[in-house]
């Protein structure tokens, strides 16, 4: 390994330990900006993800990993972006540029530096990204295990900071209504979290260029005992770490029903790479069904079933939707079932928004939706809405609610898990990569494709009736096209066909517009201009299953000689 | 005894008649040549027996059932068949490749899938035990675990053999076996054909290369313009008029691998 003392390197250096040090000085010279400008010493908000940048360049600089220059470009970048944004708004919010204080001026110039020198060196100098391993020693097996459960906490603490994070300061004010114009200082409010966002992105793609990434990914693949028990008390550690709070509890057990809805629609687009763009409807049928039988005051029909049965009642009335929708349509090839699933989305939408005794049976009450749905309880007089005391620290009663999903999310896992290494799962790939060649090697297509439908849709039912009394509602709004479009979008963007991809893009897509709430209408833009971006560097997925990988990364160069001729015949 | 047996089969595209009333009979454990020029209907017949094309009129039957409908049945009831221009699961590795023809032979379901009970454990053992042997059967027992587009042409073609033995067929039909092969690989393709047809599988094969169908099949028959021109024994082709005729008046010694237009 030559070590590369160039004046271009060097001036990176340079770059890096003052942005470091800066990072460490007062950013402001008044007290109120977000993050806590302005004290000395070990920092916080925006400082903290500039320092981490700038750490990350600076060994990327010197230890000189494979990718060194392209993974100092993404470092530098989004140091600079993330400095000169802060800089900028402390100065707005202050009155002036005069109340910057002298560190963020040093951050400034020296992730300047830094960029400078990224872009001055030459990137076609950088070897080739490869998977690192641990040498073959005793330790390797209890450090590879180490790893993985210490990549489960970091994603908890990373969940935790990003979830944490205010963005507005009008905490108990009423809510934004969102016509509301963007100002600079709503920006202000949330400079936190877009630093914390570029921070993140920042350091996932500069991990990502020298192949740490992949070294991670292929130990935590290796550890699947560990991770999956690293994963589960993560998850179960959550609530413990928002000190009665509810707030995150709920949109985290949002984000689990997301994430249960999302791994099933991972079977139909990963798997059998049929395209449902209806998705949502089949989470609506299992949430009307466990809404009607909730025994709420509102459903017109007044049986109370007990939960277990309508989970399992409310999966199967989804399952028989989706056998019925895709019986027809799956005979059909490529995309009518696309334009098929996206009428049902609409049509159970406008059905259940009429199901209300005037236009037609009284079913669904209408546009109000069936509201005030009881708490569950399990038997031994366990209720799911009382709060509760755990090793001293307050669970607020959306913990219960959390933990049920954490059972949801785990069973739709392993069902995933296992369909995708078998029989099924494997002619569900044949099918999607070559249709006609499934056939005749003995594979019913069609039977195939909608077994895969309908179990998407029976998983979707399932997620539907936890949902209903997640958030203690049905109402036709919560089920409309955008829902549908969020799932494919969180699907696709975590990676398709893999659980870990399908509960990451569930959180990122749920989780991102929750937290841009401060940006009013611009951030919905923002947060597609997010997911574009993302897609744009890895269009693969954050977290691709080996083949989709390999399938994006040798597309670049040529494809095989599989590929037949367009309008080849057999 | 005769496995398999067309009987006036006929394929029509609008106007064209792709298959005009052709017949073959195919005896257990035989291997039979289909010769003929391109765009002869040579690979249509074997969509039409294979139903990937539904034949306007004839009839096919399988060991005296009659085939009809999916080509998914008519894999189950015995026949297996390999594409003229490959068709692997392309990003699946050649041994997935291969346990996926054992799907008309497995049964798991979803239930079974996700129960993972013991029944379920042993099929998938066997299915992998199966593959492992066919792919050391066709001589790709080093690159099991690479990518399907991953391997050289010759191999792809092979492994398009292990995964449609894998059915368990009674009958094999190869489109074009040896197209993009060099003589090494041409010669190993003659071996393995034979190999096959020592496992008792009646094979069935459209080629180009005069030499690997004279050398290798019991009977040939000719097809040209959608109709059989004539059927025998390798010697009585060779030395029809009308066959050196149908190749452009070229001895069919000379005719050599011919190079497939895409
Ligand atoms: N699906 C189809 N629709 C219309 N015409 C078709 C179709 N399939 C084949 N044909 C036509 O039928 C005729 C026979 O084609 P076929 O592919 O069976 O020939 P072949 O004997 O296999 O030729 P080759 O040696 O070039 O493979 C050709 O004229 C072809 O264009
Ligand atoms: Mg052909």
């Amino acid at each position: 390994m030559s070590r590369d003392l160039s004046p271009k390197s060097l001036l990176g250096v340079a770059g890096a330990v003052a942005t470091a040090v800066a990072c460490f000085l007062p950013w402001s010279l008044y007290a109120g900006f977000p993050g806590k400008m302005l004290n000395t010493g070990f920092p916080g908000g925006a400082r903290m993800y500039v320092l981490l940048l700038a750490l990350a360049a600076g060994a990327v600089l010197l230890l000189d990993p494979p990718g060194r220059v392209r993974g100092l470009r993404a470092a530098s970048v989004w140091a600079l972006v993330i400095s000169l944004l802060t800089a900028l708004l402390i100065g707005y919010a202050g009155g002036g540029l005069g109340n910057v204080a002298a560190g963020a001026w040093i951050a400034v110039a020296g992730s300047a530096a830094l960029t400078a020198s990224a872009y001055l060196l030459d990137a076609s100098s950088d070897r080739d990204r490869r998977v690192w391993s641990l040498p073959d020693a005793d330790w390797r097996m209890p450090a590879e295990i180490v790893i993985t459960l210490a990549m489960a906490g970091l994603a908890l603490y990373v969940f935790v900071v990003g979830l944490g994070i205010p963005t507005s300061n009008v905490a108990s004010g009423p809510d934004h209504t969102f016509r509301d114009a963007i100002s600079l200082n709503d920006v202000t409010n949330g400079s936190e979290f877009l630093a914390f966002l570029f921070g993140i992105i920042g350091l996932f793609l500069v991990a990502g260029r020298i192949g740490l990434t992949a070294s991670l990914g292929a130990i935590t693949q290796r550890r699947r005992p560990a991770l999956v028990t690293g994963a589960t008390l993560a998850a179960i550690a959550f609530p413990f770490t928002q000190d009665g709070s509810p707030y995150a509890l709920r949109i985290a057990a949002s984000i689990g029903v997301f994430a249960a809805a999302a791994v099933g629609l991972n079977v139909v687009v990963g798997l059998a790479g049929l395209l449902d763009l209806g998705y949502i409807a089949f989470f609506g049928v299992g949430a009307y069904f466990a809404a009607i039988y909730s025994g709420s005051t509102t459903s017109p029909i007044h049986v109370h079933l007990p939960f277990f049965l309508v989970i399992v009642l409310g999966a199967l009335v989804a399952a028989v939707f989706g056998f019925v929708l895709g019986a027809p349509t799956l005979r059909l090839r490529g995309d009518y079932l696309a334009i098929v699933t996206l009428g049902f989305g609409e049509i159970f939408r406008i059905s259940v928004n009429n199901l209300d005794g005037q236009s037609g049976p009284s079913l669904t009450n209408g546009p109000n939706g069936i509201s005030n749905i009881p708490d569950l309880g399990l038997p031994g007089g366990f209720s799911f809405g009382d709060n509760h005391h755990l090793f001293g620290v307050p669970l607020p009663f959306q913990a219960n609610y959390f933990f049920l999903e954490i059972v949801l999310v785990a069973a739709v896992m392993v069902a995933f898990l296992r369909l995708s290494d078998s029989r099924i799962g494997r002619a569900w790939v044949a099918i999607r990569e070559d249709e006609l060649a499934a056939a005749a090697t003995g594979i019913n297509t069609t039977r195939l494709k909608l077994l895969a439908f309908g179990l998407g849709a029976t998983l979707a039912g399932a997620a539907g009736t936890v949902d209903a009394h997640v958030v203690k509602v049905a109402a036709p709004d919560s089920f409309t096209f955008i829902e549908s479009t969020l799932l494919l979008a969180a699907v696709i963007l975590g990676g398709m066909g893999t659980v870990p991809g399908a509960l990451l893009g569930a959180s990122v897509v749920y989780l991102l517009p929750e937290q841009l709430r401060f940006l009013h209408d611009l951030r919905l833009l923002v947060f597609g201009l997010v997911l574009i971006l993302m897609m744009r560097l890895r269009p693969e997925g954050l977290v691709p299953s080996k083949r989709r990988q390999r399938e994006f990364r040798e597309r670049d160069d040529k494809s095989g000689a599989l590929d037949p001729p367009p309008g080849a015949h057999a | 005894m005769t496995v398999l047996e067309a009987t006036s089969v006929t394929k029509r595209f609008g106007g064209l008649v792709a298959v005009n009333d052709v017949s073959l009979t195919v005896s257990e454990g035989e291997v039979v040549g289909l010769i003929g020029p391109n765009g002869a209907g040579k690979t249509t017949f074997f969509n039409c027996l294979t139903g990937m094309e539904t034949p306007t009129s004839g009839r096919v039957t399988f060991r005296g059932t009659p085939l009809r409908g999916r080509p998914d049945l008519i894999l189950k009831a015995g026949v297996a068949r390999t594409f003229q221009n490959i068709r692997l699961f392309p990003n699946m590795t050649a041994v997935e490749n291969v346990i996926v023809g054992r799907h008309a032979r497995t049964s798991a379901g979803v239930l079974s899938a996700i129960g993972r009970g013991p029944r379920y454990r042993r099929e998938e053992r066997e299915s992998e035990e199966v593959a492992r042997d066919l792919l050391a059967f066709v001589g790709l027992g080093h690159v099991r675990n690479e990518l399907a587009k991953s391997l050289p042409y010759g191999d792809q073609r092979r492994l398009e053999i292990a995964r449609a033995l894998a059915t368990e067929p009674g009958l094999l039909l190869l489109d074009e076996p040896t197209a993009g092969m060099n003589p090494n690989e041409t010669a190993a393709a003659v071996s393995l054909v034979k190999k096959i047809q020592g496992r008792g599988i009646a094979v069935v094969l459209i080629e180009h290369d005069m030499r690997f169908v004279f050398g290798l099949c019991d009977r040939v028959a000719v097809l040209v313009q959608g109709e059989k021109l004539l059927e025998g024994t390798p010697a009585e082709v060779q030395s029809d008029e009308r066959v050196i005729a149908a190749y452009l008046g070229k001895p069919p010694e000379d005719a050599g691998p011919k190079e497939k237009k895409k």
